[in-house]
């Protein structure tokens, strides 16, 4: 019963969410509700009794999301509405539609056949950040590490861009320095 | 999904609401009179005896402001902002059991609103959510003080976070657990078994970065009075800026409660003590750490924050997850 009524809750409150995300101008409004939407999916998890996942989706998404809004505070102002310059194209529409069409038939699958199983299924016996563990370290070991070793090239990536000229410090130059470099 | 269950929690979550309101309205009152006791002022005296009365009246003045909305801003956003700074503070609580089960009329209380054995990560990630709160107070009041507090708190709280999280794997390590009933129980054997005896860098770091994320002097730069005004909150008022206090506070609680419970032994026995006093004591030594903190140190500037996170704590936290696995793998 409460299940249900989470589930339905938590899904027209997603949908809603992403919804304005798409459709609305205002990069706040869909900001906003874009980190909405991703915290309500979180409510899935935790339905599904998968606890680990659901605090990962909080975590991760809030951090990324955050990302996204030091970016827009740094480009736009966000209290205006922002211009769109592309028209709506047709065949965007339509290869979307069917993306998200071939997704929901994905996932319909468990219920229209028995023959497909969850290959790692929920166990009382070890808690469910265990479980995430022994699949990840075992299953999914290759992945896994290329995963982590593309993230290291990004952090590596990203501190050669950032790190040109670190060794100076702007706040304790003297103003004329500055103005010397802003000359040059 | 009996019935009793249901009432149960309700009630706990009615408890911890009213609870953490009030208390947050007192805790104002204790920081204002302990910060005048250590700068040898007199703090407020004169609603009634000694001042104390003082928070109701706060709270009388915060209900009948005028809740004003500026033209720039961005209303809804304007609006919602001081409301996800409440709810995630209040929403984190929910994991922490904050006292030892106790029976009352044969019917048996767990004092934890959700026990999920994930409960320490719930606890700092909806924390971490909070920071949405002067985020979009800030980028919605159409304001250029607080657009600086926003962009101060997307980088202070996204910093610490690092640290937080870091400093918090060792003792998770230890433990093998994240849920903070198991914390708790790891450190039942007297103060010998606390785990800042085993982990004091850990301690330090979280308790450090714990004033970072509840935005306390040293490092509350979002509403620093001196550079931004009062950085996200310049345009609120009345109860929409009480609502950010509120979290403000409450904030404090739960970390008071994770500090204790993590490393200083939560809700067992101490000495004579019994564990539910024990852990209040320590909750509330933590409180006025915040407090005494804050009459001893200036602020510091921005770059200093970010030199500290990046450069002192986040490398520390690493060699001290290091050398606990290390520790671990071969003992």
């Amino acid at each position: 019963m409460f299940e249900v009524v989470a589930f339905y809750l938590f899904a027209a409150l997603t949908i809603v969410m992403f919804v304005i995300t798409v459709t609305s101008k205002n990069a706040l409004y869909a900001m906003s509700s874009l980190a909405a939407g991703m915290i309500f999916i979180s409510a899935f998890f935790f339905l599904l009794d998968a606890d680990f996942l659901g605090v990962v989706q909080i975590i991760v998404y809030s951090g990324a999301v955050m990302a996204l809004y030091a970016f827009a505070m740094m480009f736009m102002d966000t209290t205006k509405e922002v211009k769109e310059n592309n028209p709506p194209k047709k065949i965007v529409f339509f290869l979307s539609g069917m993306i998200a069409l071939l997704l929901v038939l994905i996932l319909l699958t468990p219920i229209i056949s028995d023959k497909v199983k969850a290959l790692y299924p929920m166990s009382d016996e070890i808690g469910n950040t265990e479980a995430v563990g022994i699949v990840l370290f075992t299953k999914y070991l290759v992945p896994f590490e290329v995963a982590a070793i593309m993230l290291l090239v990004a952090m590596i990536a990203g501190i050669i861009l950032a790190s040109k000229r670190m060794d100076e410090s702007i706040t304790l130059k003297i103003d004329q320095e500055i103005e010397q470099k802003g000359a040059e | 999904m009996e019935t009793a269950f249901i009432i149960e929690t309700i009630v706990k979550i009615l408890v911890v609401l009213g609870l953490f309101s009030a208390l947050a309205g007192f805790a104002t009152y204790v920081e204002r009179k302990v910060l005048a006791f250590m700068q040898r002022r007199l703090g407020p005296m004169h609603v009634g005896p000694y001042g104390i009365l003082q928070v109701l009246a706060d709270g009388i003045k915060l209900f009948t402001k005028e809740d004003f909305i500026p033209q720039g801003a961005v209303r809804p956003i304007f609006m919602i902002a001081p409301v996800i700074t409440a709810a995630t503070a209040f929403i984190a609580m929910a994991a922490i059991p904050m006292f030892p089960e106790f029976t009352i009329g044969g019917y048996t209380v767990r004092p934890i609103i959700s026990d999920m054995n994930v409960g320490l990560l719930f606890v700092l990630g909806v924390m971490g959510i909070g920071l949405y709160g002067p985020l979009l107070a800030g980028m919605a009041s159409g304001n250029k003080w607080s657009l600086l507090g926003a962009a101060r708190t997307a980088i202070q709280f996204l910093s610490y976070e690092v640290v937080t999280g870091l400093s918090v794997l060792a003792p998770v390590m230890i433990v093998g657990s994240l849920s903070l009933i198991d914390f708790n129980n790891y450190q039942a054997g007297g103060v010998g078994n606390w785990l800042v005896w085993k982990q004091p860098i850990a301690f330090i770091l979280f308790l450090i970065a714990g004033f970072a994320e509840t935005n306390r002097t040293p490092f509350d730069l979002l509403e620093h009075e001196a550079e931004v005004i009062s950085g996200y909150a310049t345009e609120y008022s009345g109860m929409r800026w009480g609502l950010f206090f509120i979290g403000e506070y409450a904030n404090m609680f739960t970390i008071g409660f994770l500090v204790s419970l993590i490393f200083l032994g939560g809700f067992n026995d101490l000495w004579f003590i019994p564990g539910a006093i024990a852990i209040l004591l320590k909750v509330f030594f933590f409180i006025f750490l915040f407090i005494w903190a804050r009459a001893s140190w200036p602020h510091v500037r921005p770059d200093q924050l970010m030199w500290l996170c990046w450069k002192v704590l986040m490398p520390i936290a690493v060699v001290n997850v290091v050398i606990t696995g290390i520790v671990m793998m071969f003992f």
